[in-house]
């Protein structure tokens, strides 16, 4: 298999390795180095896609991140991968790449029949044409617009791959590796500055590795790798190739998008496939250079049209001619190095120069070497429609809006240049407000913003001399401005070929009566008419303009279409560009894959588990866990084939008539020390705390400074100055900071320190008419009798001879205990529990039976302090002090607070006394009336009562107890049910609490 | 990521970092009457000033102290940060 435009020598590709690839399944090779694209026009394949709008034959233009047409879905490494950027994506041993937005094939395309119903497809299409009839819109518009949009299609597999992120601190950043970028970071390097050299490619040098240069009597290419092979000699630099720099956020960070193992065969199981480096720099430089933009004109989006810059590095880098028979259509002198490169190869070019006779340094060397030259000509339109067969030039008048002699010549691609346009991205996103640089036609940074410094072509500077002197000079001077250290470097001596000024022209007129599309935007297919259109339709912003024909706002962010659309936009306003302005940047600079944005943060690493000491005990009893917050908790503990109903209800039961023991390590504990911590918890919570004797738990009531409920938990004082805090699970690291917040900023003159306990201490609860017996096993010396140690009380003993703190507190609303151990003992203690506690009964139970304990004593919890209700919303009025002051309390007189139809806390059972009520449903008066349905309130707990054996359920009612007794409907739309419900107390179990203080 | 620097800790992440609104509302004291135009204030209004705001960050992943941060709020430039006993000018 020969490949018949690849050169003989030319490249820096490995030749001694052949890599097979398939290409729509037609099997081909390429060489180490190469990339899917440089590959392929090896092979002489050109058209490798279709357009997106209409379906026009597509092939190369670029040769980097500029492209804007070869997206293919490659499949490699036993991923599939969408919108690959074929002219960067290097080539891997076994890769398959297939074109995109084409059916049945990229060479026959059905969809290609849009090319010749333009009229359905001008600006704003989608706006026009899919409005009406809307019964259209389901059936017919949707799946059509779905059908024709979209490039690749996204892989449905897990991605099995490895995505990392990194943290980087340094003093320079630079991002890019030609001219400047290695000017920069070589003399920051010897400033003693932490450098990082970023480089997109493969290959370092930037245009260094395809302009003819010469540094200190070195190629440019041999000096690139000469100042590289000594930056990554020293310790404090480090360079990283196949790494773009795609986002300048706020103070300096950026973030860098390293692929780090695509282009390898194989690679170890731990290797990342991609990593993201979230970069902060004291100081960064914008090496990023610039991209050719191209001149427009008929058909100019034809397979085999290039810009000239890549046709050369195509020759260059990769030893592969883009055509045997090419036109160089250009308006500055940078095309005729592409010229003299393909004369080189033995190729014979004719150069179309849309400037008048004249001479330059590059004109007199192409006409030396006997190029044909036409100067004040162009190329009108390509002709060919799956690949470039002839031109029809023309030689234009002096007024270049006529022409003065109108031919067809043959060729076999078309390499353009309509000259440079800075790589101004990652300025623009530091918030730098770029300025028109007339002299270049284009935008270049302006004031900093920022630490950043653009330096070379980046900032308009396009001769190598310069970009050198500015990058040693930055490089330099910022790191010296850190470092302290500023090592002198001669700038070395430059040989290159000097430019002539370049045509301030950019688009081809058109002869009478022809009316070839001429595309601005390649990607979102957007040509001259329909910028002209949007125009006349009155758009003037260009913001607005971008949105309605979509210039600019594919994937390539319009790097070869932006100025060329605000050119045409100025000219028909009669406007100069910029009057016109530019779009905004932002990142990314270049697609990134979804994977690397996650990073690792995926599945089991996706956030910390937190498990508390019984955490194994559980699971091997068959506890099936439920969430709460990062916490893994029991919910109930499965026994044969019981359901979550069965088993909770069950668990629930054996506490009412036995015993039961929860983990409770979960729940928020917080030290509270200082001879002020009375005083503190008084202004804290909405009770008194300050003749709470030592020894005693107290229920504690929090509020925002807005009057609603915070939080609630139970307080005990441990000695004098001394108290341990807990909190809700959910609620614990607010509380915290809440106190924290009070103590270091209102009232900083309290001595008093809070510190979180909760994962010191393991927790469990032992709750049942049977819990004294089984605590008088636990501690057999100590006094547990109720008088010894009553409601609200609080001992400290050796619990089988670890130190353990004993509360008498309850949720449960039976008797019950928590008993607190060190983390380090909570095993020990539950499965000493689960030991003793056998002869009384005693079954472990989870969440969902603690659930169902509170809502039947009506406890409230999360579902009823929702952040909308106060206490007295909740029947919590009792514990809300008149006398004193707290937190929160001047909100709790507010008007609306205290309206007496305000929604409050009631029960609710079914009239059938069989039908569970679901969560979240609404109270309504008439399930039939009609809609919207006047809403009393919403059911916001609910359980089966063992106690009485039929559902019971909490919920938040207008007029709240005023409602007792009377009948409502339950309905929930998202269960389809509504169930008749009677309104009873909330304290539908033991309402006086004889059973904790029994 | 703003890049904030904690008068305890030196320059840390913002990840570190949790929002705590307006540093310069001042909480009516404790145990002393308050009019409710004053508590009203205090509970709810607050200025949105484009420009320069002093503000409270709380470093939650560090030491968990409270911090006086005094920031752009359009170009998220941080001039000064403080402990909050204090005063940013
Ligand atoms: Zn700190």
């Amino acid at each position: 298999m020969s490949q018949p435009f690849r050169l003989n020598k030319e490249g820096l590709i490995n030749r001694n390795k052949k890599i097979s690839f398939t290409f729509n399944g037609k099997k081909l090779f390429g060489y180490e180095g190469d990339t899917i694209a440089s590959a392929l026009i090896a092979n002489g394949i050109h058209l490798v896609g279709r357009s997106f709008k209409y379906h026009r034959p597509r092939g190369f233009f670029g040769a980097g991140v500029e492209e804007p047409n070869a997206k293919l879905q490659v499949e490699f490494n036993g991923h599939s991968e969408p919108n690959v950027n074929a002219t960067e994506m290097e080539l891997v041993e076994g890769l398959s790449a297939t074109s995109q937005n084409c059916w049945p094939s990229v060479n026959f395309d059905v969809g290609a029949i849009n090319n010749f119903l333009k009229m359905f497809f001008p600006a704003g299409f989608y706006y026009k044409t899919f409005m009406w009839p809307k019964s259209f819109w389901y059936k017919i518009y949707e799946p059509f617009i779905r059908k024709a949009a979209g490039l690749g299609v996204a892989s449905i597999e897990k991605d099995k791959e490895r995505y990392e992120h990194k943290f980087e601190y340094c003093d320079l950043l630079v991002t890019g590796s030609g001219p400047s970028g290695l000017a920069s970071a070589y003399a920051a390097a010897k400033n003693g500055a932490k450098v990082i050299l970023a480089e997109d490619k493969p290959r370092f040098g930037g245009t260094l590795l395809t302009d003819d240069v010469s540094i200190d009597n070195l190629s440019g290419k041999d000096w690139a790798e000469k100042i590289i092979t000594e930056l990554k000699s020293m310790p404090n630099v480090t360079v990283k190739n196949r790494s773009q720099v795609f986002g300048y956020y706020d103070h300096n960070m950026l973030v860098m998008f390293e692929r780090v193992s695509d282009h390898l065969e194989k690679k170890s199981k731990f290797t990342p496939r991609q990593r993201l480096w979230y970069i902060r720099a004291k100081e960064t430089i914008l090496s990023t250079g610039s991209i050719e933009r191209p001149i427009v004109f008929g058909n100019n989006d034809t397979p085999g049209i290039f810009l000239s810059a890549a046709a050369k590095e195509y020759m260059k880098v990769y030893g592969v001619l883009v055509g045997k028979k090419p036109l160089i259509f250009t308006n500055n002198d940078s095309a005729y190095e592409t010229a003299l490169e393909f004369k080189k190869n033995n190729v014979e070019p004719i150069i179309l120069d849309t400037r008048e006779e004249h001479s330059s340094e590059l004109i007199d060397e192409a006409k030396s070497k006997g190029i044909d030259i036409r100067f004040s000509h162009g190329v009108i339109v390509a002709n060919g429609y799956k690949k470039v067969k002839s031109a029809k030039i023309g030689k234009l008048n002096k007024d270049k809006n006529s022409f003065e002699k109108i031919e067809t010549i043959d060729c076999d691609c078309i390499c353009v240049s309509g000259f440079w346009t800075p790589s101004v991205h990652l300025a623009s996103q530091s918030g730098n407000k770029l300025k028109y640089e007339e002299k270049i036609d284009a935008f270049i940074p302006d004031k900093k913003k920022q630490h950043e410094t653009s330096v070379g072509a980046a900032n308009g500077s396009f001769t190598l001399e310069e970009s050198l002197k500015h990058g040693f000079e930055n490089g330099s001077n910022l790191s010296a401005k850190i470092t302290e250290t500023k090592t002198e470097i001669s700038i070395p001596n430059v040989n290159e070929k000097k430019y002539g000024a370049h045509d301030k022209f950019w688009c081809m007129p058109l002869p009478k009566n022809e009316n070839p599309k001429r595309f601005v935007d390649f990607q979102n297919d957007v040509s001259v008419s329909d910028i002209e259109i949007a125009l006349r339709e009155g758009y003037r912003s260009i913001e607005h303009v971008k949105r309605y024909t979509t210039l600019g706002m594919a994937t390539d962010q319009g790097r070869t279409s932006n100025l060329n659309g605000l050119q045409l936009v100025s000219n028909i306003e009669n406007k100069i560009v910029p009057e016109v302005g530019h779009t905004t940047f932002r990142p990314p600079f270049t697609p990134i894959t979804i994977g690397t944005i996650v990073g690792r943060e995926v599945g089991m690493e996706y956030m910390p588990t937190r498990k508390t000491p019984m955490h194994e005990w559980h699971e091997k009893n068959n506890a099936v866990f439920v969430d709460a917050g990062a916490w893994k908790r029991p919910r109930y503990y499965k026994q044969g084939n019981e359901t979550l109903f069965e088993a909770s209800k069950r668990e629930a039961k054996n506490v009412r008539e036995n015993v039961g023991i929860c983990d409770v390590t979960t729940l928020g504990k917080i030290d509270i020390k200082g001879p002020d911590a009375a005083e503190f918890l008084n202004r804290v919570y909405t009770n008194a705390w300050m003749k709470l004797p030592v020894g005693k738990a107290r229920y504690g009531l929090m509020l925002r400074e807005d009057g609603i409920v915070m939080d609630d938990g139970t307080t005990t004082r441990i000695s004098e100055n001394h108290y341990h805090m807990t909190t809700t699970t959910a609620q614990a690291a607010n509380v915290l900071s809440h106190l924290e917040y009070y103590l270091q900023i209102v009232w900083p003159e309290l001595n008093v320190n809070v510190v979180s306990t909760t994962e010191q201490w393991a927790g469990a609860a032992i709750a049942g008419p049977k819990s004294r017996d089984m605590l008088s096993k636990l501690y057999p010396d100590l006094d547990v009798s109720n008088d010894a140690l009553p409601f609200m009380g609080y001992k400290e003993a050796e619990f089988f001879g670890v130190p353990s703190r004993i509360f008498r507190i309850s949720f449960s609303g039976e008797l019950a205990y928590e008993i607190n151990v060190k983390s380090d003992h909570g095993m020990f203690m539950w499965e000493k529990m689960m030991e003793v506690g056998k002869e009384f009964g005693n079954q472990p139970y989870g969440t969902e039976a603690l659930s169902t304990l509170r809502i039947e004593m009506g406890h409230v919890a999360g579902p009823e302090l929702d952040g909308r209700t106060i206490p007295s919303d909740v029947s919590l009025n009792g514990l809300v002090s008149k006398k004193k002051d707290f937190i929160g309390k001047n909100s709790l007189g507010r008007e609306a607070f205290n309206v007496e139809s305000r929604q409050k806390i009631v029960g609710l059972i079914p009239i059938d006394r069989k039908s569970s009520i679901p969560e979240g449903s609404h109270i309504v008066q008439d399930q039939n009336a009609k809609l919207p349905n006047p809403k009393l309130g919403h059911v916001s707990s609910s359980c089966w009562s063992v106690e009485n054996n039929n559902p019971f359920s909490l919920a938040i009612m207008k007029d709240g107890k005023n409602m007792i007794g009377k009948k409502f409907f339950a309905v929930s739309p998202l269960k389809n049910k509504s169930i008749e419900v009677e309104v009873i107390s909330s304290h539908y179990v033991d309402p006086e609490g004889k059973r904790v203080r029994s | 990521m703003l890049y904030i620097k904690c008068p305890y800790c030196g320059l840390r992440a913002q990840k570190e970092f949790s929002y705590g609104g307006d540093a310069t509302v001042k909480r009516p004291n404790i145990n002393e009457e308050v009019s409710s135009e004053d508590w009203d204030n205090f509970v709810y209004m607050r200025k949105s000033p484009r420009g320069k705001h002093i503000e409270l960050w709380q470093h939650i992943a560090g030491c968990r102290q409270w911090i006086k941060v005094q920031r752009d709020t359009a170009t998220h430039e941080i001039f000064q940060t403080a402990k909050v006993t204090e005063e940013i000018r």
